[in-house]
């Protein structure tokens, strides 16, 4: 089986700096992998240089495209990179207004996607636009309204219903729970669990948090300066974790 | 004639000019960056416009100018003398008879001729603006074709007002590559877009000239299942009575009187000499007010 996705010895340094390095994994298709980490270990970096929004210093993203199989991405062209961007790729920012725009009614932000790979037919564009706000439990009466008017958690919905309106293959999250409250993150990681089991997507989560990935992700990788340290399934790393610095991260949590 | 260089602009900048117009005939729809100079008018009353006039003119040239069709409002009869002015140059009201016409917001009703330059004035020359700010993101997107963006404000149009409600400054692709913003004429015009003059658009604020070679492909965007419509005032011309001309509508009293009246006062004139008479219209006589 040929891997989604082939992350090879990528590195990335700020002038001296390191912002991660020796980076190596394969992403299978329906895996789902989460990256951990405290704040400035590279998660972001290493999620930023797989997306194609950084160029990394070293190493080789391939990704399985469907016309011609395992590409560098990061030697490919712009215009190439881009496509994929807005097609096979899905990218959910942790702040909804980085992903969203703002002065755009929700039916437009899902239709973007759309009118970018030429869908040129107003009905079927606004139709498919209300089943994806429908799948990410938005009514179909608030299809009208500009996101400013939504809540933090309907903003993060829409955000994903716009990602996915093209049914993407491979989909980056950068904290996609970050800044909402406890309860508010339940429903959507629910709602994200669901549409990864329906549609069989792939994933690369980065998150600090570790209830995400235990929900969500199958496969685990601990950073720490710009290194991993640890990878394995989710709840061998969590239960038994190996590193001391895993083990401070999994006693850190807060048991309620 | 002592004053001024000729057309009031130096040569080298002319030059410079000249070069930026024909990368855009070569490109068209392209935005070509140029050094726009300060010229001795406010930005938005035509600088743009003014500095490409003042390329392309030459002394034999007859100079025609326009706003919102009129001949006779106060940023046309400026230009037009200023012109005068500086250049010496033949002016007329006549479209037909004009080598060199500068326009702010229409396109004359008569069919212009494979010997005639059309100029426009621009305030706005990027279509994408309004929905993406970054000037690095739209020139990308320019260049790299991606246009979903555009589609993106038709549809909000619809969906807000049940039809495409952009009624002037309407995108166009031209020659199937590049979405340009034909100024902020009305979308009645859009169709005469493909025409055999030459088409020239400055922006000088925004430092950008492009330009539209004639017998060019223009297509104006819209969805499949909502095409595009050019639109006018239901009525006829009250003066000459054209029922085919893009209108103006004039409020006449307090009473709920109005008028519709053709915007191209040169087309309506001449229709008018040629005894044409509109529901509210007098029969021509020369030298009346």
């Amino acid at each position: 089986m040929t891997p989604l996705l082939q992350v090879e010895n990528i590195a990335k340094f700020y002038g001296a700096r390191i912002g991660c390095t020796d980076v190596s994994f394969d992403l299978y298709p329906g895996e789902v992998m989460g990256i951990v980490g405290e704040s400035g270990s590279g998660k972001s970096t290493l999620l930023n240089c797989l997306a194609g929004h950084m160029t990394p210093d070293r190493g080789a993203v391939r990704f399985d495209t469907r016309a011609e199989g395992l590409r560098d991405t990061i030697t490919m062209s712009e215009p190439e990179r881009r496509m994929l961007g807005r097609t096979d790729w899905a990218f959910v920012h942790q702040h909804a207004r980085d992903g969203l725009r703002m002065n755009v009614s929700a039916g437009g932000n899902v239709g973007e996607r759309l009118m970018a790979v030429n869908a040129r037919h107003y009905g079927d564009i606004r139709a498919e636009a209300i089943d994806w706000l429908g799948r990410v439990e938005i009514t179909e009466d608030r299809i009208d309204d500009r996101p400013t008017a939504f809540s933090g958690g309907m903003q993060q919905r829409l955000q994903i219903a716009r990602n996915l309106v093209t049914r993407p293959r491979l989909v980056f999250m950068d904290e996609p729970t970050g800044g909402l409250d406890v309860s508010v993150q339940a429903r959507l990681l629910d709602l994200l669990r669901g549409l990864v089991r329906e549609m069989n997507l792939s994933a690369i989560i980065v998150t600090h948090d570790l209830a995400v990935v235990r929900l969500l992700a199958d496969r685990l990788m601990v950073m720490k300066d710009g290194h991993v340290i640890e990878t394995g399934l989710t709840d061998q790393v969590l239960d038994d974790p190996q590193h001391a610095y895993t083990q401070l991260l999994v006693s850190s949590v807060l048991q309620v | 004639m002592s004053d001024y260089n000729f057309a009031y602009l130096d040569e080298q900048t002319k030059r410079m000019i000249r070069r930026a117009i024909l990368k855009g005939l070569a490109i068209p729809g392209y935005q070509v960056p140029f050094a726009s100079r300060e010229m001795p008018m406010p930005y938005g009353w035509g600088t743009g416009g003014v500095q490409v006039s003042a390329a392309v003119l030459t002394p034999d040239d007859t100079f025609k100018v326009i706003d919102q069709g009129a001949d006779d409002t106060t940023n046309a009869v400026s230009i037009r003398r200023f012109f005068q002015k500086t250049a010496g140059v033949a002016v007329t009201e006549a479209t037909s008879q004009a080598s060199v016409i500068q326009t702010r917001h229409r396109i004359p009703e008569e069919a212009l001729r494979d010997d005639q330059i059309i100029v426009y004035q621009v305030p706005i020359p990027e279509p994408l603006r309004f929905l993406e700010p970054s000037e690095v993101e739209t020139r990308k997107m320019h260049a790299l074709e991606e246009y979903g963006l555009m589609h993106v404000k038709l549809y909000e149009d619809i969906s807000q007002h049940g039809d495409i409600a952009t009624a002037y400054a309407y995108p166009v692709k031209v020659e199937g590559r590049y979405v340009m913003d034909p100024s902020p004429i009305p979308k009645f015009d859009n169709p005469k877009l493909e025409m055999s003059g030459i088409q020239l658009f400055g922006a000088g604020r925004e430092q950008r000239i492009y330009a539209i070679p004639p017998y060019t492909k223009v297509v104006s965007l819209d969805f499949d299942d909502y095409p595009f419509q050019p639109t006018k005032a239901d009525h006829a011309c009250d003066l000459c009575g054209a029922p085919d001309s893009y209108l103006d509508e004039l409020i006449v009293d307090d009473v709920g009187g109005r008028m519709f009246m053709c915007s191209d006062t040169d087309y309506c004139a001449t229709r008018r000499k040629q005894g044409h008479v509109g529901a509210q219209g007098m029969p021509y006589e020369e030298d009346a007010a």
